[in-house]
Formats: C-alpha cells, sequence, structure tokens
C-alpha cells in the first residue's frame, strides 16, 4: 500500500504561547495505509501540533502537505473538508441525540434545512457498516451506549465525512481489555482502507502491538522516530524522558505490620457483589480487574460515597459504615479516578486543593488565614515537586500528572494513614508515573498503607506488595505480587480463571 | 494577572459611567447631596446582592428575594402594629427569611430540586404569603426610627457621613467577604459551587453547606426588606417586584460566574452601584426610563462578555 511519498507531511512546525515555546521544529509524516504512533510525556507537545493539524491552532513557522498539496486549514471546519478527522480523548458526542444523528452531526443531508432522515440514516449505516459494526442501533441515543460502543460512533462520525487523516487521541484510556481488542481490529482495517491514522497513547505495548511506525516528542521537538516492532521499549521511554529509566518500580525492603483495615464480606448497591481482604501497616495492596468490575465502588463504599447493603469494614478502631468526613477523621483518604469532574475542583487554587480537607490551623475559631495556607502548600508544593507557578495558581493550568500530585498531597497534607488511590497514573506521563511509585513505596516504608487500584498489571505488580483480582463485582483472594505474573491475573480478571 | 483584572474590572467600570455622567452634567451630577442619594438608592438592592453573592458563589440562585424583601416588610409592619419594639421587628423580619431560606435549602438539598425551580416556586409563594399576610393592601406601621434608617442626613447628622443604611450595608458587605474568603465554612461555600463532587471527596457536608447558603440568601433579602420598609415607611406585599433580577445583574456585572465558584462580595456592590448612577444619571440628563433600562442591559452584557474573553486569553 506504501507511496513514495507521505500522505501528510508536517514540516519543521514551531509555535509559541507568549514565552513558552510549545513546538520548537516538528516534524512528522504519515503514509497513507499507514499507523504512526505519536508517543511523549504529558506537555511534551502532541496536542498543540494535533490542534495544529486540525485547524484548531495556527502555526507561527513551517508548513503542512496534504496528499502534495500545501495544506493550511484556517478552523476545524477547513480540516474536516479537507479530510483531517480527530477522535479526542473526551468524547466529543451529543448524549440525547441517536447514533445516527451524532454521526451526521453538523452535515446532514437536508433540503431548505429539513433534514432527510432515512439518507442520514443510510449514510450512517454506511460509516458503521465500514466500521464492521453494523449491531450498533442507529436510533438510540447515544447516552444510553457503552463507552467503547460511544468511541466507534465517534469514529464513524470521521468516516461519514469521508476522512482520508484520522487522529486517535488517548482512543483505549477507557476502554477494557476487550474493547481495545475489538478497536485494534478496527484500526487495522481503516488501515487496510488506506488511511492515513495517527496514533496517540500512553501505553506504550498498545503502541508497539498497533503501529508501524512511531514518533517520540520531547519538549516541543520531534526527538526521534522508528520501526514500532523492531524498537525495544526501554529505548521508547529513554526518547520520551530524555534519560535512562533505570528503576522504573523502586520498592525498598518494607515490612508490613498489623491489620489496619479489614473488609469482611461487603456489597455495595450494585457493586463490589462481594468483597473481602485485609490491608496492613506498611503494605501496599493492588486491586486489579478489567473496567467495570467494580474497583472504584470498592473504594468507594469503603469510603462512604456509595452506599452499603452488606458487610463489614473496620478500619483501625473503627467499625461500621461512614461518611467521607468521618474517613478523613479516622485517618483515611482518597484520590479519585476521575480528576477532572471529582478528584480536583479545577478553578481553585492549588493551596486550597491541597487543603481543603483539612482546613483547621490556618487561624483561631473556624479562620483560614490564606498566607498560613499558602505557606502549608508550599511545603507540599516543593516535596512532591509540583510544578506550577505558586499556591495560588488555579489548578486548571497544571499538566496532567501535577494535577494528580495536587491530588496526592492532600492525603499528606492530610496526614492520613489509609491511602485509597484510585488510578493514580491514569492519563500522567511517565515521569510523574515514577515519581508517584516512588511515594507509594516511600510511603510505606514510614508504616503507612495503601490499596492501588489499577488497570494497569505491570505497575501493580511492580509496586504492591500483594495483589487482588476483581472480576465481575468479586473480590478474589489477595496473593503476593511476586507469585503472579500478568496472564494469570488477566485469566482471572476476564474470568476464564 | 487574573486576580488583578478581576478586583479592577468592574470598578473600572464604576469609574467611567462615573466620569462620564460628570461630564455630560457636571453641575447636577456630582454634587455631594447626588452621590448620598446613590448610595441611599443603592442600599436595598445591594444588602440583597451580599446574599445572592454567597448563593451565586456556592453554584446556586435564588430567584425568591424580590418577593422575599416584600414579605419582610409586611412581616415587619405586622409585628410594629402589635407593638412590638421597632429592633425586634427588624430581627422578626430577618427572622422570617432565614426560616424561608431553610425551607429553600431543604427543597434544593432534600427533594432536590434545581434551585432555580426550587426558588422559583418560592418566588410565587412568598409573594402569595406576603399578599395573604397583609390581606392584599399596604400596612401602615407607627413611626419609629426604623423609618430613618435612608432618610438623606440633616445637618446635625452630618457626622455620620452617610445614612445609617448605606454604613449597613457597607460594614455587611466587609463581613460577608471576610466570611466567604476567610473561614472555613466560607471556603467550603466555594469548593461547593466550584466542584461539589470534589467538597464531597474531601469529607464536605454539602448539603448542610447549602442549606447555610440559602438561609443566608434569604436572610440578606429579609434584611434588604429592612430596607425597604425604611425607605417605604409602610409594609407593602408588591414592592420588590422584578428585584431578583437587579440584584442577580449587579452580582453578575460584579464579577460572579453562575457556574459556580467565582464571585466577589466588593464587585457585586460595585456591579449595584453602577446600576445606581446609570439610572440616576439617565434621569438627570432627562433621558426616558425605556433607555436606561437598555443601557443597563448593554452594561450587563459588556460586562459579561469582557470576563469572558479575559478567561479565554487565560487559556
Amino acid at each position: 500500500m506504501k507511496q513514495l511519498a507521505p500522505y501528510l507531511e508536517m514540516q519543521d512546525i514551531r509555535k509559541s504561547f507568549g514565552a513558552t515555546r510549545a513546538l520548537d521544529g516538528v516534524d512528522l509524516s504519515v503514509f497513507a495505509g499507514e499507523v504512526l504512533a505519536l508517543v511523549g510525556e504529558n506537555g511534551a507537545g502532541k496536542s498543540t501540533l494535533m490542534k495544529i493539524l486540525s485547524g484548531v491552532l495556527h502555526s507561527d513557522a513551517g508548513g503542512m502537505m496534504l496528499d502534495g498539496k500545501p495544506y493550511t486549514p484556517r478552523n476545524p471546519h477547513d480540516a474536516r473538508l479537507a479530510g483531517v478527522a480527530m477522535v479526542y480523548q473526551e468524547l466529543s458526542l451529543a448524549a440525547h441525540l441517536s447514533v445516527a444523528e451524532n454521526i451526521m452531526l453538523g452535515m446532514e443531508p437536508a433540503h431548505f434545512g429539513v433534514v432527510n432522515r432515512s439518507e442520514a440514516r443510510r449514510l450512517a449505516l454506511g460509516a458503521l457498516a465500514q466500521l464492521g459494526h453494523p449491531d450498533i442501533p442507529p436510533n438510540v441515543p447515544v447516552g444510553r451506549l457503552s463507552v467503547a460502543e460511544r468511541q466507534i460512533v465517534e469514529i464513524g462520525r470521521a468516516l461519514a465525512i469521508g476522512c482520508s487523516v484520522l487522529v486517535l487521541d488517548e482512543p483505549t484510556s477507557s476502554l477494557a481489555a476487550a474493547d481495545i481488542e475489538r478497536l485494534f481490529v478496527l484500526v487495522r482495517r481503516l488501515r487496510g482502507q488506506g488511511k492515513a491514522i495517527i496514533y496517540i497513547s500512553h501505553f506504550l505495548e498498545e503502541v508497539k502491538e498497533i503501529s508501524d511506525r512511531f514518533l517520540v516528542l520531547r519538549d516541543g521537538r520531534s526527538v526521534g522516530e522508528g520501526k514500532s516492532k523492531s524498537t525495544p521499549l526501554k529505548r521508547v521511554v529513554t526518547l520520551m524522558v530524555g534519560r535512562e529509566v533505570t528503576d522504573f518500580y523502586p520498592r525498598s525492603r518494607r515490612k508490613s505490620g498489623e491489620v489496619i483495615l479489614g473488609v469482611n464480606d461487603l456489597t455495595g448497591l450494585t457493586r463490589p457483589i462481594e468483597a473481602s481482604f485485609e490491608l496492613h501497616r506498611g503494605e501496599v495492596l493492588g486491586i486489579a480487574g478489567l473496567m467495570g468490575a467494580g474497583r472504584s465502588e470498592l473504594l468507594r463504599t469503603i469510603f462512604g460515597l456509595d452506599p452499603i447493603r452488606r458487610g463489614e469494614i473496620k478500619l483501625g478502631v473503627y467499625s461500621g459504615p461512614a461518611s467521607p468526613l468521618h474517613r478523613w477523621m479516622q485517618g483515611m483518604g482518597m484520590v479519585s479516578e476521575d480528576r477532572k469532574n471529582e478528584g480536583l475542583a479545577m478553578g481553585l487554587s492549588v493551596a486550597d486543593n491541597v487543603t481543603l480537607s483539612r482546613l483547621t490551623g490556618f487561624g483561631p475559631a473556624g479562620t483560614v488565614f490564606p498566607r498560613r495556607q499558602n505557606q502549608s502548600a508550599s511545603t507540599w508544593i516543593d516535596k512532591m515537586q509540583i510544578k506550577c507557578q505558586g499556591p495560588r495558581q488555579p489548578v486548571v493550568y497544571l499538566s496532567g500528572g501535577n494535577q494528580q500530585k495536587v491530588a496526592i498531597a492532600r492525603l499528606l497534607h492530610h496526614d492520613v494513614d489509609v491511602f485509597l488511590l484510585d488510578e493514580p497514573t491514569k492519563g500522567i506521563d511517565v515521569g510523574s508515573k515514577v515519581e508517584i511509585y516512588r511515594l507509594i513505596d516511600e510511603l510505606a516504608k514510614r508504616g503507612k498503607s495503601v490499596l492501588f487500584v489499577s488497570s494497569y498489571l505491570p505497575e501493580l505488580l511492580g509496586v504492591c506488595d500483594r495483589v487482588a483480582v476483581m472480576s465481575r463485582g468479586q473480590l478474589h483472594h489477595a496473593r503476593p505480587a511476586k507469585s503472579l505474573n500478568e496472564s494469570e491475573a488477566m485469566m482471572e480478571a476476564t474470568g476464564a480463571l | 494577572m487574573k486576580d488583578w483584572g478581576r478586583k479592577v474590572g468592574p470598578l473600572t467600570g464604576l469609574v467611567i459611567v462615573f466620569a462620564l455622567f460628570s461630564l455630560l452634567r457636571p453641575d447636577s451630577f456630582p454634587t455631594a447631596g447626588n452621590i448620598e442619594l446613590m448610595l441611599l438608592q443603592t442600599a436595598v438592592v445591594g444588602t440583597g446582592a451580599l446574599g445572592m453573592t454567597i448563593v451565586i458563589v456556592s453554584g446556586g440562585i435564588d430567584l425568591s428575594v424580590g418577593s422575599m424583601v416584600a414579605l419582610s416588610t409586611v412581616t415587619i409592619a405586622l409585628l410594629l402594629n402589635i407593638g412590638v419594639s421597632p429592633l425586634a421587628a427588624a430581627v422578626g423580619g430577618v427572622a422570617a427569611g432565614a426560616v424561608c431560606g431553610s425551607l429553600i435549602g431543604f427543597l434544593v438539598t432534600r427533594l432536590r430540586l434545581a434551585p432555580f425551580i426550587g426558588t422559583l416556586a418560592m418566588w410565587g409563594a412568598l409573594r402569595g404569603a406576603a399578599k395573604g399576610l397583609a390581606n392584599e393592601q399596604v400596612i401602615v406601621a407607627p413611626n419609629t426610627w426604623l423609618n430613618n434608617l435612608l432618610n438623606v442626613l440633616t445637618d446635625d447628622q452630618k457626622w455620620m457621613i452617610v445614612p445609617p443604611g448605606v454604613w449597613l450595608m457597607l460594614i455587611l458587605a466587609c463581613i460577608v467577604g471576610a466570611f466567604l474568603n476567610y473561614t472555613r465554612l466560607g471556603r467550603h461555600i466555594v469548593a461547593v459551587g466550584s466542584n461539589e463532587q470534589t467538597a464531597r471527596l474531601c469529607g464536605i457536608s454539602v448539603e448542610r453547606t447549602k442549606l447555610v447558603v440559602y438561609m443566608l440568601g434569604s436572610g440578606f433579602a429579609a434584611l434588604a426588606g429592612v430596607l425597604q420598609f425604611s425607605y417605604l415607611t409602610v409594609g407593602d406585599p408588591t414592592t420588590g417586584t422584578g428585584m431578583e433580577l437587579d440584584i442577580i445583574a449587579a452580582v453578575v456585572i460584579g464579577g460572579a460566574s453562575l457556574a459556580g465558584g467565582e464571585g466577589r462580595v466588593l464587585g457585586s456592590l460595585v456591579g449595584a452601584l453602577i446600576m445606581t448612577v446609570v439610572a440616576n444619571g439617565s434621569t438627570k440628563m432627562e433621558l426616558p426610563n425605556w433607555v436606561q433600562e437598555i443601557v443597563t442591559g448593554g452594561i450587563i452584557i459588556a460586562a459579561v462578555a469582557l470576563d469572558r474573553y479575559r478567561h479565554r486569553r487565560m487559556e
């Protein structure tokens, strides 16, 4: 399928925002019928580059060629007309509209403003069939579909406009393993149809599996590319971080003490169905499993955010259910999986977010002096190496990794003993991930206990003392991480065992 | 940079409209007497805006404040007529506000009505209650010092600089501003407005916080009713019609976001002053009423559009 000249070429793209140089000379080329993986840490410039490609932003310097012709989209509409389609990480579908309406949104076939519904339906069905998913009903509101199905609708929207360049931005970050496999089948199918595909992902194993070539961005520059199959992962990571990563999963000699959290036969409203485990002092216990297995719900019921139907929770000397307020007071804190909507108040400052659960000690009788609040937050900014302009900067301006550090700093500020961490490394760059692993190790060494939920098995096996797999609401027995391997755990999670 | 723009934006607007009318009517507009008058005219809406700022910062809205003002004037007049002391009557009016506020809090937190709907219902219900209590008539009350809160100062009162009602508004503004910024409960209110789920995750009782918010909102509306009573000297169940919109406009011009989490008390007061200055200046220019109303609409658009523009530039 490969042609001599790339289908899309971006040359020496540069872009600055004020004094910050977001892109400082990026070269990217992708052939028709090829999947190019674009990798790099958060803040490396991937999203800026894609915004330029899709006409949302305009480059300061450099040029783009599409199908041998100069390509200068003035706005996203231009880019769509030229055949460049984006599928974003946060899906952009209208939940109340039907599948067909969503696919045709903005380009409905119409006469004098009246939508030709049967024609729209036909086109939408065509797009779904092209994706190999004629099973998705076109008249159902998108809100009723699963996340995986929604993504297919989103890709269908890209196809319906007849795109030739398709950008997939972190398409698997919210998918379960089986859906990821299905997505890959679909991507290969589109590649077979001669589309030029740019695939952005943090998951390097995926990149290796799905892409033909990879391009690494670092600090706004393209720093390396190569064949995905034949390049060792370690080499890619080194290119991304710009230094040798020696100890990816740091683990010091730790000793677990007595039981601090005992959960017995816990049942929530829908999930978990049955969960029992013990968490010891100085222990990191991992909870593995697929999306929808009920891992988040397990943490939420323990923390008092979701109701309990049956079962016992014993935290230190306290037993019985409790509200989040009580849990904080009993020395337990939680980091939410949904950083944007639950974990952090995005409009509020770093200082407010760090100290929100415990605003005491900043002044007499219920008062809060911002100066003292800032001092306290500043110590965490230093200790956690949170990159920000200061304690008063709203967290919305921080990168994903730094936002996550703020969310975790809240637990440190509160000085809790039991850390419930729900996907703490989701969507953050490799460097920040390693820092979080290191912090977890440090906490365990100091006798704190960590319950670590993750969809990414290698990190659980690397960081935890014991790992328990959750599958369809049932929590299986925890086993020493050393005795567990990835395929076994995956078998357990998918219910194959 | 951002904070600076937020703080100074509305104030700049106030200075501009004030300067404009001073240039156009140098003899009658920028006089001490007229400035005092404008402060008097702002006191009722300004006091209501204090409570509304709290409500809007928490991510809510209160459409019932105009009706609450009326109910408050009626309550005070009734209490004075049964021989209660003026202070007790005023406290009674404010207490009525707190009770109504707790009812709104119940609607919003227990019945889970959207604040717009819950307070829309109260907008009707409280107006009806005021009319029912007053037998659909204006209630004449005995003359007490309550009637003098918003009088233009006489010569031997000049030491007060501005009338007591205006002082009340200014002092309470300082207290509310400090409350939102420097107390635990105040920060909790801001956090609930910024992201309710985060607040819940952090162990803040969102329901209790909202209950306090609506009690304060209606309490300040009732206090605005005390000032309105002072101005009218009677209990009038039809007063304050549409005042909720003036109050919301003042808060919005002052830089608050209806999405919650943002807003400052000083801004809201400045917003209220801008509206008074425009109204007063237009009268001095002998412009008809409809021109003022269009200009006020334009100012709301300009204030919010400018704010959006600043927001966009930050991103």
